[in-house]
Parts: C-alpha cells; sequence; structure tokens
C-alpha cells in the first residue's frame, strides 16, 4: 500500500490536530496582545496587563469561586450516585436491568435547556406548595448542582460500571468466607479495585460541571459561574482579561495532563517489573 | 482445631434442576477427604453448601456436631479456596494472609507476626511485602492456603485449586497440600475433576455424577473395587463387554458376551444383564490360550511409552481391546499383525451395573 | 435484586437503591414530569395562580405556530410560522453538523486505530482531549476570535492571496455556529468511532487486502459494519448536543441564525414566560428523542449501544 496512503493519513492527522489546537494558541496569544480588542492580529506589542486586570475583576473571581464549589459539589453527589448505581445495574439482570441502564444513559441525550427547565420548575414549584422560604426551594447554584448532576452521574456510572466489568466477584465471596462483613467487603475489596474509575468519574464530573452552561443559565438565579460570566462578557464587548483566564486554564489543564501521563508511565513500568519477577520465579521452580 | 462434617440427605434444587441428590456422607476430623467428578455433576455445589454461599433445599449439613442451617459464610468455621484463588490484588501479599484477623479486629502488629508464620508454614519466607503480580503460579497458591489458614479454620475447603497450574507444578504442590494438611491437621475437603490428584492426596475419595454419590471409599478401594460401571469407567481405563449373567456362585459369575464366555466377580448387578469391566494393566498378552477369559486377537497398534507398553487389538469377534503391559525391560514387544491371546485373571475383572442415577 | 442482597447485604442494599431512586425519579422522571404539567397552564400573575383561569390547554404548544414568515427553499417562496421555521432549522443544521463531524473523524478514529504506531497514541489521544477539557464557552470563544471581521483567518487568507477582500464569517448565516459546533463536538464522533475500530480484529482487515479487495471496500464492507455501533452513537450524540446547544449559537450566531434553543431561552429568562418555555422544551425534547429513535430503528442499534 500504502505508502502515499499512509503520508496522507500523517498529514491528516496533523491537520486535525492544527484545527483542534490552533484556536486556544490564537485564544492563549491573544491574552499578552497590547490591543483592547481580543485578537492576535494587529500585533501591538507584549503585555502582561491584562491578567492583572483580570485579577481586579471582582465579579470573575466572584463567578470562579462559585464555579469552584459548584464543581467540588457536583463532583462529590455524582460520585456517590454513579457508584452505587453502576453496583446496582452490575448486580440485577433481566428486564428491570435493561429499562434502569436505559433511562440511566438517556440522561445524557436530554438536552440541557429542558434538564435546566425542568429542575427549576420542579424544585420552585415544591417551594410554592409548602409555602417556605427555605433556601433549597428558591432559584440559586445549588439547584444548578442538582441538575447538573442528573446527566453527569450516568457519565460516572458507566466509568464505574466499565471498571466493575473487571472485577471477580469472587473475591467479594473469598473476604466474606474469611469473615468480612458487607460494609468491610465493601470499603476493603469492592471500593479499591474501583477507585481509579472513581478517580476518573470525579474528574470528568468536576470538568463537566465547569464547562456547563445551560442547565446553569435556567437555574442559577441571580448568581454567577464563570461560565455564565464569560458568556455575558463575550455579548457584551470583551476585554482580553478572558484570554488571560483561557490561558491560565489551559496551562492548568496541561500541567494536570503531563502529571496524569508521567503517573500513567510509571505505573505500567512498576507493573511490568513485577511481571517480569513473577515469571522469574515461575522459571526458578521448574 | 479439626472438625468433622456429616452431610445428612442433602439435596440442592436449581429450579426445577436437581444439582445435588440425596447426599450423605460423614467426614471425619483431620481427614483429606476429595470429591470427584466430571464437571456438572454437583461437587462444587457441595461445596458451596458447606462454605454457606448456597442453602441446601433439603437435608442438614453438620459441622463438627452444629447444625449449619441459616449460618452465613462468614459465620461459619470453615475457609474456603477459590478456584482462580481470589487473591487480593490491591494489597500486599501480608495484608492478604491477613485480612481475615483484620476484618476481626485483630491489631496490625499481631497480624503481621501471624502473617509471617504462616507464609513460613507454606515456605515462602520473606514475601509479605510483594504484591500479588509479583508472585509465580505455585507461589500464589501458597498464599490462598496462607490466607485461609490464617483464620484457623476447623475445615478447608478447596475448589480445584491446582486446576490452573501446568503439569509439573501440579504434581509438585499435590505432595505440598498434602504435607501442609498433615501439618496443620486441619480437615479439607478438595474438589476435582482429576482422578490422580483425588488418589494421590487423599484419604478416601466420594465419586460423583449427575448429582449423586457413586462410591465413598479410600482411594485403592475406589480404583480395585468400583461399586458401578461410572465409577470403573471415570476413574481409570478399562475393556468393557456386555452380556448376560449366567450362574453366580460365591461371589462369582459366569457371563456370555458375544466375545465368549467370562468368569468374574459379581457386583451388585440386578437382573441378568450387566456389563463386564477389566483394566488393560490387568490383562496378558500370550502366544497360547490359558485356561479361561483368552480372547483371540489380532495385534493393531503398539506404542512405547517408557515404563510401560500399549497394546491395541482387535479380537475376531470384532470388540477393540487395550492390554498395558509392564516394561520390566525384559517384556518383548508384540508384534503388528501378530495372531495373539489376550487374557484376565477372573478375581481382577468385575460384572457391574451401570451409574446410580434417578430412575 | 436477590443478587444485590446476597452479595452487599441489606443495608448496602438499601442506601445504593435509595440514591439510585433519588437520581432518577427526584431528578430526572419527577422533573420532567412537571415540566410536562406545567406546559398546558397559562402564564398568569402570581395572584391568579391556581384561579378561575388556571385551566389546562394546550394554547403554549399552539403558540409555535403563531407569526408566519416568508420563506424559500429551492426557489419556492412559502409562508411558515417563524418558531417552526428555527426549529426545523435546528434539526437540519444539526444532522448538517453530524454529517461533518462524521466526514472528519471516521479517517482519524481509524488511523488512530488501525496506522499510528501504538506508541505514540497515548500523547496523541492526550492531545487530542486537551481541547475538550477547556470550557466550552472558551472553545466558542476562540472561534469568535479567529472568524472576526479583523481576525487572524481571514489575514491569514489575505496574506495567502485566496481572497481579496476580508470576509464577514459570522454573518454568513449559519456559517460560524456550524464551525463552532463542529470544533465542539468533534471528538464526541471521534471517541466511539475509534474504540468500535480498535475493536476490529487487525487479520480481518488484512485478509480483505489478501483478497484483492480496494481500499475503498475494505472500509465500505469490512471496517465501517463493524463501526456501526460507534458511528451511531456518535451521530446520535453529536446531533443531540448541537441541537441543544445554547452557546455556540449565541456567541458564533448571526442575525439570521436564530437557533430552537436561543427562542426557548429568550422565552424563560427574558420574558419570563416558564409555561412557553416548558412547551418548548417539552417540544425539544420529544422531537428530538423521535427524531434520532427514527434513525437508531433505521439503523438497526439500540440504546445500549450507545454508551461510550
Amino acid at each position: 500500500m500504502h505508502k502515499t496512503r499512509q503520508t496522507l493519513a500523517h498529514v491528516y492527522m496533523v491537520l486535525f490536530l492544527i484545527f483542534m489546537l490552533a484556536p486556544l494558541i490564537v485564544m492563549s496569544g491573544a491574552a499578552f496582545n497590547d490591543s483592547k480588542l481580543p485578537s492576535i492580529v494587529p500585533w501591538r506589542g507584549w503585555t502582561t496587563m491584562w491578567f492583572s486586570e483580570m485579577i481586579a475583576d471582582e465579579r470573575m473571581m466572584w463567578a470562579f469561586a462559585n464555579t469552584l464549589w459548584v464543581a467540588v459539589a457536583v463532583a462529590l453527589i455524582s460520585v456517590v450516585i454513579g457508584t452505587a448505581s453502576a453496583i446496582v445495574i452490575n448486580s440485577i439482570a433481566g428486564r428491570a436491568r435493561t429499562v434502569l441502564y436505559g433511562l440511566m444513559i438517556s440522561t445524557i441525550l436530554i438536552p440541557g435547556v429542558v434538564i435546566g427547565i425542568s429542575t427549576m420548575i420542579l424544585w420552585t414549584k415544591m417551594g410554592n406548595a409548602v409555602g417556605t422560604e427555605f433556601f433549597l426551594f428558591n432559584p440559586g447554584l445549588h439547584l444548578s448542582v442538582l441538575g447538573q448532576v442528573s446527566y453527569i452521574a450516568a457519565m460516572v456510572m458507566l466509568l464505574v460500571l466499565a471498571r466493575l466489568q473487571s472485577f471477580d466477584a469472587g473475591l467479594e465471596e473469598a473476604a466474606l468466607d474469611l469473615g468480612a462483613s458487607h460494609a468491610q467487603v465493601m470499603r476493603r475489596i469492592l471500593l479499591p479495585h474501583l477507585y481509579p474509575a472513581i478517580g476518573a468519574g470525579a474528574a470528568v464530573a468536576f470538568f463537566q460541571s465547569i464547562e456547563n452552561f445551560n442547565v446553569t443559565q435556567f437555574t442559577r438565579g441571580g448568581a454567577d459561574t464563570l461560565t455564565v460570566y464569560v458568556f455575558s462578557k463575550v455579548r457584551a464587548g470583551i476585554t482580553p482579561t478572558i484570554n488571560a483566564l483561557a490561558f491560565l486554564l489551559i496551562c492548568v489543564t496541561l500541567v494536570l495532563a503531563v502529571i496524569y501521563e508521567i503517573n500513567r508511565r510509571r505505573r505500567a513500568r512498576i507493573e511490568a517489573a513485577r511481571e517480569a519477577e513473577a515469571r522469574r520465579a515461575e522459571e526458578a521452580m521448574l | 482445631m479439626s472438625a468433622g462434617i456429616d452431610l445428612e440427605n442433602v439435596c440442592c434444587d436449581f429450579g426445577t434442576f436437581r444439582a445435588v441428590d440425596n447426599a450423605n456422607v460423614s467426614i471425619k476430623p483431620g481427614e483429606f477427604f476429595s470429591f470427584l467428578g466430571p464437571s456438572g455433576c454437583g461437587k462444587t455445589t457441595i461445596l458451596r453448601m458447606v462454605s454457606g454461599f448456597i442453602e441446601p433445599t433439603q437435608g442438614t449439613i453438620r459441622i463438627g456436631g452444629n447444625d449449619m442451617k441459616g449460618q452465613r459464610p462468614n459465620q461459619r468455621p470453615t475457609a474456603l479456596i477459590f478456584q482462580n484463588l481470589a487473591l487480593f490484588a490491591l494489597m500486599p501479599i501480608w495484608e492478604n494472609i491477613s485480612f481475615g484477623l483484620e476484618v476481626r479486629g485483630v491489631d496490625k502488629a499481631t497480624r503481621r507476626r501471624k502473617a509471617e508464620e504462616l507464609l513460613k508454614l507454606v515456605d515462602l519466607p520473606g514475601a509479605a511485602d510483594k504484591m500479588v503480580s509479583q508472585l509465580s503460579g505455585g507461589q500464589k497458591q501458597r498464599v490462598a492456603i496462607a490466607r485461609a489458614l490464617a483464620v484457623e479454620p476447623q475445615v478447608m475447603l478447596l475448589d480445584e485449586p491446582l486446576s490452573a497450574l501446568d503439569l509439573k507444578l501440579r504434581q509438585h504442590m499435590r505432595a505440598e497440600l498434602r504435607a501442609i494438611q498433615k501439618r496443620t491437621g486441619v480437615t479439607f475437603i478438595y474438589i476435582t475433576h482429576d482422578q490422580g490428584e483425588a488418589l494421590a492426596m487423599s484419604d478416601r475419595v466420594g465419586v460423583m455424577s449427575q448429582g449423586r454419590i457413586q462410591q465413598i471409599a479410600d482411594p485403592r478401594e475406589i480404583y480395585n473395587n468400583p461399586v458401578n460401571g461410572f465409577v470403573a469407567s471415570f476413574v481409570g481405563e478399562n475393556n468393557i463387554f456386555t452380556g448376560e449373567v449366567q450362574q453366580a456362585a460365591s461371589g462369582m459369575a459366569s457371563f456370555a458376551t458375544p466375545h465368549g464366555q467370562f468368569r468374574a466377580r459379581l457386583g451388585e448387578v440386578t437382573g441378568k444383564a450387566g456389563k463386564l469391566y477389566v483394566r488393560p494393566e490387568h490383562t496378558l498378552l500370550s502366544a497360547t490360550a490359558g485356561a479361561e477369559n483368552a480372547i483371540p486377537v489380532t495385534v493393531g497398534d503398539v506404542s512405547f511409552e517408557g515404563n510401560f507398553i500399549t497394546v491395541h487389538a482387535t479380537s475376531d469377534s470384532g470388540a477393540t481391546l487395550t492390554s498395558e503391559l509392564r516394561n520390566d525391560g525384559s517384556a518383548t514387544v508384540p508384534a503388528l499383525g501378530a495372531k495373539m491371546f489376550m487374557s484376565f485373571d477372573a478375581a481382577r475383572a468385575a460384572i457391574l451395573p451401570d451409574a446410580n442415577v434417578r430412575g | 435484586m436477590q443478587e444485590l442482597l446476597r452479595r452487599y447485604g441489606s443495608g448496602l442494599t438499601l442506601i445504593m437503591c435509595l440514591l439510585v431512586a433519588f437520581w432518577l425519579l427526584m431528578l430526572v422522571i419527577v422533573p420532567n414530569i412537571t415540566l410536562f404539567e406545567q406546559s398546558f397552564r397559562p402564564y398568569l400573575p402570581v395572584s391568579e395562580i391556581g384561579g378561575p383561569r388556571d385551566v389546562y390547554s394546550a394554547n403554549n404548544y399552539l403558540k409555535v405556530f403563531e407569526g408566519q414568515v416568508t420563506s424559500s427553499l429551492f426557489g419556492i417562496e412559502f409562508e411558515i410560522p417563524v418558531r417552526v421555521r428555527t426549529f426545523l432549522l435546528t434539526i437540519w443544521y444539526s444532522m448538517v453538523v453530524a454529517v461533518l463531524c462524521l466526514m472528519l473523524a471516521y479517517p482519524l478514529a481509524y488511523y488512530m486505530a488501525k496506522i499510528v504506531n501504538p506508541k505514540s497514541l497515548p500523547t496523541l489521544i492526550l492531545l487530542l482531549f486537551i481541547p475538550l477539557w477547556v470550557s466550552e464557552v472558551l472553545r466558542a470563544f476562540a472561534w469568535w476570535i479567529i472568524l472576526a471581521f479583523k481576525g487572524p483567518l481571514n489575514a491569514l487568507l489575505l496574506a495567502v492571496g485566496l481572497i481579496e477582500d476580508p470576509i464577514r464569517w459570522t454573518n454568513m448565516g449559519f456559517t460560524g455556529v456550524v464551525i463552532g459546533l463542529i470544533y465542539t463536538y468533534v471528538l464526541f464522533m471521534l471517541f466511539p468511532i475509534y474504540n468500535a475500530i480498535q475493536s476490529l480484529d487487525t487479520n480481518q482487515i488484512e485478509a480483505a487486502e489478501d483478497l484483492g479487495a480496494p481500499w475503498w471496500k475494505i472500509h465500505w464492507r469490512i471496517v465501517i459494519p463493524h463501526a456501526k455501533p460507534g458511528i451511531a452513537s456518535g451521530c446520535v450524540m453529536v446531533f443531540m448536543l448541537s441541537a441543544g446547544s445554547l452557546l455556540v449559537p449565541s456567541i458564533l450566531g448571526s442575525t439570521t441564525s436564530q437557533w430552537f434553543t436561543q427562542t426557548i431561552n429568550e422565552t424563560f429568562n427574558d420574558a419570563l414566560d416558564w409555561n412557553t418555555a416548558s412547551a418548548y422544551a417539552f417540544l425539544l425534547l420529544i422531537l428530538c428523542t423521535l427524531f434520532v429513535s427514527v434513525a437508531m430503528w433505521l439503523f438497526r442499534v439500540k440504546l445500549s449501544d450507545i454508551a461510550k
């Protein structure tokens, strides 16, 4: 074959990567351009003033704090609900499983607009019905949390379920047979096996929550999250402070990605060394 | 500490399928007892009922004289060794071994000491801080045994624990298991479909088929005096002749078959129809016919296997027969196509009923 | 259920079932039922809620058919209600986005699964994942910068000499929206297809090659049929995400590119008519679900294939 087609494939990959990454580079570059409009052309010289303006932007910092606590709350609740659901789905069978599983997955496909409006209406209506002013029943970011959990929990569920498929139920029986209680089996055997997936689920939930707009837009009441704030800025004439923010976020993402990759390689090396030792032990025995 | 186990009229149904039918067995304290049978014969179900993962549909299971009804796995004085060992891959070896103590609230220093002791017992010192993935198959085996021993069970239940190992290691581990059992004095119940394992290790063997226990006896008895056709053919090889019992007297009978008239021991046959079983190593090949039980054959295929020689021959009446000759260094190898006589001692052949199954 | 009890005991089973019930009932089923109920009530001042005028009617849904505009298709001019038009255009351009994403992602998915050196694959995936971790609003914003009238794309094209005058990208109907949606959601097409192709035994491809099949035939007869669940799930994901997107159309849209979610947003947040917004949201949900169900039925894929 294939020489030409292989080359074409490589070229296509590079073009695709440029398509995916160039916008981020352009956006980051604009953070350093000394121009009132966020752009890299024309270049008017280096500046870091957009970063200091960003720090000085109190509304943005406030939105940033809001985003963080919403994301942490969503990650926590989604991990608990998603893990429980995965365990339940994994040990039931038949029609009940099909129906429950279908219902759970379908939440990912429901448009965020629908989730936002329905969550808002349900909780405010319940508040009206009970006649309480309790904060839970008023519009606000706590409703955004509930709305976001409704579909992010499904993502966590899928990740944990995939990991459960590689779990040997015999380990649970072995632990029970050795005298462990059900709670001990859960804490010492099942959950440790699931931790990688739970960690990944928490990360996915956290980032999904940070970037959520649709649900938040319909439930937030008057509060801002970063996404909502950036959106309002983009609509109402922007300064490159947003670019400064974007640049920092991209850097954080990159650093996290690199740490993850280094960690993954280190673990793979350790595991390979262990297996080599097992092979040597095997050979020594014979 | 070890305890005996009694199964009284134990049955187990899965829906309409009866996995275990009316099992009665009394296993003595400190005994090495094997359940032997093909897959699906109900042996694993018995093990899971004893360990408490399944409740019997009928009947009573006693361990050390106590009725186990309603006792959960974690309340029974048993420890199960799983077919795939079920070691906890995310814990180091010593935590694996002392897990049973950890869940009983034993403090860490004691647990560690106990784990080291047990590792010495199973001949694996210095492995305490390794991870499971660092061990070879045989070493994992020992860790599994040590983990089960840590909770000081009165009964150890082993579910084909050697099946994942390769042949050489398996033979090595047989001796090892037997030695550990003798050292600890714990009652072992061992499940296997490998007759060699069962015969080599056990004090007594229970042979099972289709949910029923066919015979319980020590290994020699099982091999030399099988009670029915299933036991005879599941444990070891046989030449089989179908025919009719004619005259019976003092435990011996004459037996008419299309291949000739034979004399053999008479088993628990009801009616006249039955089958005659004789093992290949209990046959002789000679140039001349003896007094009784001689069949004229033509030597078909001869394979030299070192310590013995297997001869496949066809009788003049059309039966395919096998004879195993011990290679004592002087044995002459029969020539291909040679006309010979195959004969056997009447005391070494038995007329047996078919397997014990529900009618 | 019995297995659950046997494996985890009654206490843990109860807790886990309560968690699942809270999720599915309180966060999914009941809110949607409430939405449905609310969509049939009129929009009234607070004092009149529960009063004699608070009766069920389909009026909110009928508002979809108000306000005719003139539209043309294939040169034929016709009158169509403005919101129906918005809705149809939303569906149409969401399909366009899904198809374009498929065309862009399929070759790369195949490349990642079968051609690229497995050693550099993790790095490649990592690079591709970076935009996914950067928030959607920033991704749309990045394209807002690039597509600006005096932005880098026009500057580049002018410099290369491909165009003589700068182009108003964000004022060309749905162009900006489609570009933004593709950029935002193409990875949701890439990874399902990659997963599907990866599970295809390479020997099958080599066997087909060995039997003399040309490359396009190998794809048409072997790779694509095998990757069908992945393709289907990618298409469904991208379609639903696009149709439900509010950010991208709001940021990259032109004066003529109204998206149906924008209509809902204006009704809910600007006009504060929650009841009509409920009706619209419900319509969006039902019609998209119907559309996806029909598509899935046509291509014979199940909902359980969509996962991941």
